[in-house]
């Protein structure tokens, strides 16, 4: 199956790691994924304010490419458009949503955008990978799993941007079940924790680092007491204020323990039998190699 | 000590400032507190969510000089549990607008650290700046 691709700026850079494992993880489950020609920054935030249309322009330029794909023969009739990222996920899908019920909206951007060849008309949809994975079926994951990870406790962090607000969550936003289901089917078992889609703080890691040092500390300290060996995220925002803050944690807490943070998709190549070239566990801050080994995991 | 309260053109104003630029019928709020009970970063507020919204549906303009707007990250949380359906953190977004389309900043962009920088993923700064920033 071949399907339209956004990786977003993040994924092209501090968390190359997470593309990487993801595509190839994808390539054994039969999934094609085909980065989207001339993509654009989705605008990391969804627009809030009633009158603020311009922020939507950026995403739906993306959408247009989707149609440009299928009208250029990239893919064939598939205008759902593919995300790693939650906040590309989010944002993108909160705007795709603002214009399907404002049509004025619409009029507005397709009417600023003369030097597209297409007008965008709402027929993209974006989804996240873990529902492909679930449309696919978790048996599709369960009969490619080449290496063990029953020794593995995994905590799912959700975050928020994949559960809300609830127009776009990807499950339920107060008892999500996909990730559980998701680790279950790598043959590892998924912990259950009150913390994993309480917010780590989100973009106030740039000017309120101490709360970001706060919210982490209860999540972190929560998923090592509920028993994880491992956090798993799919947020690169997430996976900075969870993995690299941990220093400022450990400068605040000196008594705090380290727990690693990686992508569910490096676990996923992991099971697959991938090489360490692609599960990448050298892009995380805290790398779980040594605890891997722990459990007689072979990288 | 009690705080008198007029309702006057200029707070009537101000609430449907708000109400236009959130799209959101404020009065609809109970104040039942579920916003409040949920919000991860209550301990760092000043007035909590849900006297921000006490606050406006009174069109009293001192809620401008709260930090609360300012520390909402947008996670949703109260959306998701509002009983009423609303949605608060467009009612922050709406508080924030009103300062920023002044040209106020609330990050100074020069002064953050290099080291910081250096570090920051890119989604952690636009976000930053979108949200925070004129």
């Amino acid at each position: 199956m071949k399907i339209p691709y956004y990786p977003g700026c993040t994924l092209k850079s501090t968390a190359k790691h997470f593309e990487i494992s993801a595509i190839e993880s994808a390539k054994k489950i039969g999934i094609e994924f085909v980065e989207l020609p001339r993509w654009n920054c989705c605008g990391v935030v969804a627009s809030l304010a009633d009158d603020d249309i311009m922020h939507n322009l950026a995403p739906v330029r993306n959408m247009i490419r989707v149609l440009e794909m299928n009208r250029d023969g990239l893919v064939k009739d598939e205008k759902r458009l593919l995300t790693l990222c939650s906040m590309c996920f989010n944002t993108l899908s909160r705007a795709n949503n603002r214009i399907k019920k404002k049509s004025d909206d619409l009029d507005i951007l397709n009417d600023f955008m003369y030097k597209e060849d297409i007008d965008y008309d709402g027929s993209v949809e974006i989804i996240h990978f873990l529902e492909i994975i679930q449309e696919l079926g978790f048996d599709k994951i369960e009969k490619n799993v080449k290496k063990s990870l029953s020794n593995l406790k995994i905590a799912p962090y959700y975050g928020c941007m994949l559960l809300r607000p609830k127009d776009v969550g990807i499950d339920d936003p107060e008892r999500p079940t996909i990730f559980e289901k998701f680790i279950t089917s790598l043959s590892a078992k998924p912990v259950e924790w009150n913390n994993k889609n309480k917010c780590c703080g989100s973009f106030l890691t740039v000017d309120n680092k101490e709360i970001v040092v706060e919210l982490g500390n209860d999540i972190l300290t929560d998923a090592k007491n509920s028993g994880a060996d491992i956090i798993v995220t799919s947020c690169p925002l997430c996976a900075f204020n969870l993995d690299n803050r941990q220093k400022n944690i450990k400068a605040k807490y000196p008594e705090f323990k380290e727990i690693p943070v990686v992508y569910f998709t490096q676990l996923m190549a992991l099971a697959f039998g991938l090489s360490k070239e692609i599960t990448g566990f050298d892009g995380n801050f805290i790398n779980p190699t040594k605890l891997l080994k722990s459990k007689n995991i072979e990288i | 000590m009690p705080k008198k309260l007029l309702l006057n053109d200029k707070s009537v104003d101000f609430f449907k400032k708000v109400s236009e630029l959130s799209g959101e019928v404020i009065t609809l709020c109970d104040q039942c507190g579920t916003c409040s009970g949920g919000c991860p970063i209550i301990d760092e507020m000043d007035i909590s969510p849900s006297q921000l919204m006490r606050m406006v549906m009174l069109g009293d303009e001192e809620v401008m000089d709260t930090k609360t707007m300012w520390l909402c990250a947008t996670c949703n949380t109260c959306t998701v549990r509002c009983p009423r359906e609303l949605d608060v953190s467009k009612v922050a977004e709406a508080l924030r607008q009103i300062k920023l389309r002044q040209s106020f900043d609330k990050i100074n962009i020069d002064k953050i650290p290099k080291e910081d920088l250096k570090e920051l993923p890119q989604i952690a700064l636009v976000g930053a700046f979108r949200r925070l920033t004129s």
